[in-house]
């Protein structure tokens, strides 16, 4: 089954207190190679048949509406999943 | 209906018709880890201390466990769980001792509540793990338990089959793990706690605490040390009807492991 | 707002611009307000002085339309209200001596607005910001309560406000580890687009460990430490909290904040340490209007000037300008002032909880504020003009011309009253009160919320107050109930005011508990309808005039105005906030019965006062004139409560409210899940009134208690002695599980449960 993939990303301005936990860990595991973490969110909507423009469209207008919340976090990229196999 | 006792009568720390703790057990020394997010910190020290033993604050940040008898790592919300709840404490320097003392020879009692629990799961010394609530909410409620195993370092005091209420409250506490781990579990008589009357999360096999093969290593979804103090307590117990908040079901967990250090 | 304005304005670049326009329309100030920081400064504003005399001058931060009013408050204050009062009005948050060296601090504020547009993080970000108000008074949080009230059950928005709200206010208080131990749940149409979403919190101390916020100490160093500064809630101060939303100016909603509960745990503790070392002299919280507010307040309580240098503000977000540093809201951030020899021990503390901190100034005696960004002076004022001196507006009120025909239209005898339920229709009547949205069980609210922690908590939702041990070792401990009812202060201000205080002091009473102090939080529509400024200046002279006369000082509060959409204000909701004191919080009494055999009595008269009743609700009727209430006569059944608990003479009281008698039987009836057989016959013959309005009629002054039979002869002589109204109107049943209404009609307890509890499950999942 094909699939899209929506990922959803809070806001550049918006605070993320998830990654900034996660930053604050990861020196003190040791792994000092990163400034920032942010965290967002990936969904996986799984369609019956061809991807075609017009459900990608729909993909889009459901992260837009649901999906995501326009006023904390960004819809960051709708793409389709390439196939696995 | 179990007599009702007025105000006059309700002890302020215990009840009086008890036998007075045995005198060994204040020199039991119980460490509570407070990670920052810790919330139930002081509740669990106090818990100890009604028990009859003694409780020790120790830091997440400390590499020493202070001569401690046994552990509790308490509820709350460590590092806010922003990551997976119990993800980060479990890498806390004080971590590393617990895993060990609790690993090594002398098999030291660890309690894990809640987030304490996650903690536990995620530091490998429990199998599984806790995921949001089925009704994805936080829920906060008395709830009914079984223990199913008596022979843990923290149910001695209580029989196999008995049903106890202490209040249960968290947001991701349905516990799940892989097929072949629940039949082990099941099969090990690990399951030491389990839902009864509804399961309130989704957790599998009403799983609601389990322990390591040797029955040192305890984790525990719901909060006894919130049912250990007439008149703060659950408003129900696995006895029968008590006053309100005087359900105290949750203090033989903590005498259990006094009475196994002081044996 | 564009960063040329912005870019190093410095004060001597204003001195010699003086034609430079400037956005002060757009910041929300008049044309007389921006006249008048010219004539203070002498010269024209910085653009960063602008940002400053913006947010503090907006009626959020300084209470421009209310102040008139609000003196009031201070003015009634008699020397027995004064008592236990330690700190009063106008700091962070009001304190009240307890005993035994306790001392309590409590609060109530608005995060309304905020909560419409993003309900999670609103909610979220008003309880943070309440409990900070305690920190910063030098206290451990111990428990918060939570009054919100939405717009109708089955509107479709409502689902999100509910759920967002809900979730944040469990969400931020749950991970803080504070209690929730009561608050309210209201469903109106009139709260559509204004949902209300006002946080309390408290918190304990030692007498000698009050904190306040003031800078004093030439060359004492001030410091900003917590969550680093972001664009959080830019001019939310000014734009969000005092304008109506007109969906033709979306541009003027800013970004939100979000919070972050787990630092602000860490801050807890963090400052508790800081204080337990007496590591600082003056502390204050980061809330509206952010580091201007913390600044100007600092030096204008302090006793000199001081020195900030913005370019050490530790920033999450380096592309803000000087005058958003100033302005920004970015949570879980708190200021404080401390003397050099102690920066060592203080920066230990940080260090111990990683807390990042950065030391940003220091005080001087120049009774000046002076900012400097980047090696340049951008603010220069006497803090003062910023913090106390904002406008002070006699806005004009007048009765509505519409109140007369409103308070003529009684519901009795009205078209929704056409078929009142008498006989047997009476039990359906009740099942059908008893599952409305206002009436319903709120479990599916309250529990989401985490009653147990801190294991001090002996009491709270559904029971009519929360209660909370302060002293471990003597039981010692504090009731806290908030009321409001903005139907009846919508037929009356004058009344429903007074009626709020009433039913938050019996409430407490209720429990067992003597009421001691008050802090209010008053949410209205905008102050610059006539209309609205009038329920404004009845309810604030009616809570004045009813705190004089029971006796209860406010202590602190707050007030939200601009609670409209459109031309359409909310109902006027003065939301009332009572603390009470327990010597022995094990004594508190609950509001349900339990043991089999028990009396249960009526206290007080029932007189037809349906108007504004939940009844009427439910039959779509708001009009008429709210129930009378005696205020004195409140004090004498509160009186009799407390001592009732005392003496053992009571195991079970609930207040009549909201719903009437029926309501209070069944819910003390469903609290325990047990039984009684009622009998009300003699009681309506004494009040001369019909059983429906006995069970209905939201009349005041009254109380169901359970007496054991032992102590039957001391009630009554208790009762008779005070002259108060009392009648045996029942037995506790635990037997039959009904609520039997003897020889008119009956209930099933599990019908009765299954109509009051499954509500709110239906219409949110």
């Amino acid at each position: 089954m094909p699939r899209i993939i929506v990922d959803v990303m809070p806001k550049p301005e918006i605070l993320d207190p998830q990654g900034k936990a996660i930053a604050n860990e990861l020196p003190r595991i040791g792994l000092t190679g990163f400034t920032g973490v942010r965290q967002g969110r990936r969904f996986e909507l799984t369609v019956a048949g061809e991807v075609t423009d017009e459900v990608l469209a729909q993909a889009r207008e459901a992260a837009e509406k649901l999906l995501s919340n326009p006023v904390i976090e960004d819809v960051v990229s709708v793409s389709e999943l390439a196939e696995e196999n | 209906m179990a007599q009702h006792l007025t105000a006059e009568q309700t002890p302020l720390v215990a009840d009086l018709d008890q036998p007075a703790p045995d005198a060994r057990l204040a020199d039991v020394r119980v460490g509570v880890v407070t990670f920052p997010g810790t919330l139930d910190d002081r509740d669990a020290a106090r818990a100890v201390d009604i028990a009859g033993g003694t409780s020790v604050p120790l830091w997440y940040a400390d590499e020493d466990l202070q001569g401690v008898d046994a552990v509790i790592l308490p509820g709350g919300f460590s590092y806010g769980d922003y990551l997976r709840a119990g993800a980060i404490a479990r890498f806390a320097p004080l971590m590393g001792r617990i895993v060990d003392a609790a690993s090594g020879d002398g098999g030291m009692p660890v309690l894990g509540i809640c987030n304490g629990f996650q903690v536990l799961t995620e530091a490998h010394l429990l199998p599984g793990s806790m995921i949001k609530n089925e009704q994805l909410k936080f829920i906060c409620r008395d709830q009914r338990l079984r223990v199913e195993n008596a022979e843990t370092s923290w149910a001695g005091r209580f029989t196999a089959g008995q049903e106890i209420v202490v209040p249960l409250k968290n947001q991701d506490g349905q516990y799940v793990a892989d097929q072949r781990t629940l039949d082990e579990l099941e099969a090990e008589h690990r399951v030491a706690f389990r839902y009864v009357g509804g399961n309130p999360n989704g957790s599998r096999n009403d799983i609601a605490g389990i322990t390591n093969a040797r029955g040192n290593v305890v984790g525990l979804m719901p909060h006894p040390e919130h049912a250990v103090e007439p008149g703060f307590g659950a408003d129900l117990s696995g006895a029968g009807t008590v006053g309100m908040r005087e359900g105290t079901d949750g203090l033989d967990v903590f005498v259990s492991v006094l009475e196994r250090l002081t044996r | 707002m564009s960063e040329t304005h912005f870019n190093l304005d410095t004060v001597e670049h204003a001195a010699s611009t003086p034609d430079t326009e400037l956005p002060w329309a757009e910041l929300g100030l008049s044309e007389a307000e921006f006249g008048r920081v010219k004539d203070i400064l002498g010269r024209r504003p910085t653009a960063a002085e602008l940002a400053m005399y913006s947010v503090m001058w907006s009626e959020h931060c300084s209470y421009k339309s209310s102040k008139v009013h609000l003196s009031q408050f201070g003015e009634k204050v008699t020397e027995e209200m004064r008592k236990n009062l330690m700190v009063g009005i106008g700091e962070n948050a009001g304190v009240t001596d307890i005993g035994d060296g306790w001392a309590v601090t409590f609060k109530i504020e608005s995060h309304n607005h905020p909560s419409y547009v993003e309900p999670y993080q609103g909610a979220a970000t008003g309880v943070g910001g309440i409990v900070r108000d305690i920190i910063s008074m030098g206290a451990r949080p111990v428990a918060v309560m939570d009054p919100l009230r939405f717009g109708a059950i089955d509107h479709p928005d409502t689902q999100r406000v509910v759920h967002g709200i809900v979730a944040g206010v469990g969400g931020y208080g749950n991970s803080l580890g504070l209690p929730n131990i009561g608050g309210e749940v209201e469903f109106d149409p009139c709260y559509q687009g204004n949902p209300l979403v006002n946080a309390l919190a408290v918190g304990v101390m030692r007498h000698e460990d009050i904190r306040l916020a003031n800078a004093s100490g030439t060359g004492n160093r001030v410091v900003l430490f917590g969550a680093r500064t972001g664009g959080d809630g830019i001019g939310g101060a000014s734009v969000l909290a005092s304008e109506s939303f007109d969906d033709s100016k979306p541009s003027k909603r800013p970004a939100v904040q979000v919070g972050d509960p787990f630092a602000e745990k860490v801050l807890i503790e963090c400052c508790l340490e800081l204080f337990k070392s007496s590591l600082v002299e003056g502390i204050q919280d980061l809330g509206a209007a952010g580091i201007s507010c913390a600044t100007s307040e600092l030096a204008s309580n302090g006793d000199g000037g001081m020195r900030v240098d913005l370019t050490e503000v530790l920033l999450r977000d380096p592309s803000l300008t000087p005058g958003e540093i100033l302005m920004s809201e970015s949570q879980e951030r708190m200021m404080a002032v401390v003397t050099p020899e102690k920066v060592a021990d203080f920066e230990a503390v940080m260090a111990k909880w990683d807390v990042e901190h950065s030391w940003i100034g220091e005080v001087t005696d120049t009774g000046r504020l002076v900012i400097n960004y980047q090696g340049e002076v951008i603010v220069d004022v006497d803090p003062r003009t910023v913090a106390h001196d904002g406008p002070v507006y006699e806005r004009p009120f007048a009765r509505p011309e519409s109140q007369d025909a409103l308070q003529a239209a009684h519901f009795t005898g009205s078209p929704e009253d056409a078929a009142r339920p008498s006989g047997a229709e009476l039990g359906p009547a009740l099942l059908e009160l008893m599952g409305s949205p206002n009436l319903c069980s709120k479990a599916w609210v309250t529990s989401q919320y985490d009653r147990y922690v801190q294991g001090n908590t002996a009491m709270a939702m559904p029971d009519d107050a929360g209660v909370l041990r302060v002293d471990e070792s003597t039981n010692l401990g504090v009731a806290l109930s908030t009321d409001s009812n903005g139907r009846y202060t919508r037929l009356d201000p004058y009344e429903g005011a007074r009626l709020a205080l009433a039913q938050a002091y019996r409430n407490v009473a209720t429990a067992g508990a003597r009421p001691v102090a008050v802090s209010d939080c008053l949410n209205f529509g905008s102050p610059e309808d006539p209309d609205v400024m009038w329920q404004f200046a009845e309810a604030v002279r009616g809570l004045s005039d009813g705190c004089q006369e029971m006796g209860v000082p406010v202590t602190g509060g707050n007030v939200s105005l601009y609670n409209q959409t459109g031309g359409v204000a909310i109902n006027p909701t003065p939301v009332v906030a009572m603390m009470g004191v327990l010597d022995d919080v094990t004594r508190r009494t609950p509001s349900g019965w339990r043991e089999d055999g028990q009396a249960i009595y009526l206290l007080g008269e029932t007189a037809d006062e349906l108007d504004g009743s939940e009844w009427a609700r439910v039959r779509g009727h708001l009009g008429g004139t709210p129930p009378r209430v005696d205020l004195g006569r409140e004090r004498t059944l509160g009186d009799m409560l407390i001592n009732m608990s005392r003496d053992g003479m009571i195991d079970a009281a609930h207040d009549v409210a909201e719903g009437g008698l029926g309501a209070t039987l069944a819910e003390m009836a469903l609290r325990f899940g047990v039984g009684a057989r009622i009998g009300l016959g003699e009681v309506a013959e004494r009040d001369g009134v019909d059983l429906f309005t006995l069970l209905f009629s939201e009349s005041q002054g009254r109380a169901v208690v359970a007496v054991p039979r032992s102590e039957e002869v001391r009630f009554s002589d208790m009762c008779t002695v005070r002259n108060y109204p009392f009648a045996r109107i029942g037995v506790v049943d635990a037997v039959s599980g009904t609520l039997d209404f003897q020889g008119e009609f009956a209930v099933a307890l599990d019908a009765l449960r299954e109509a009051h509890e499954a509500t709110l499950p239906r219409h949110f999942g």
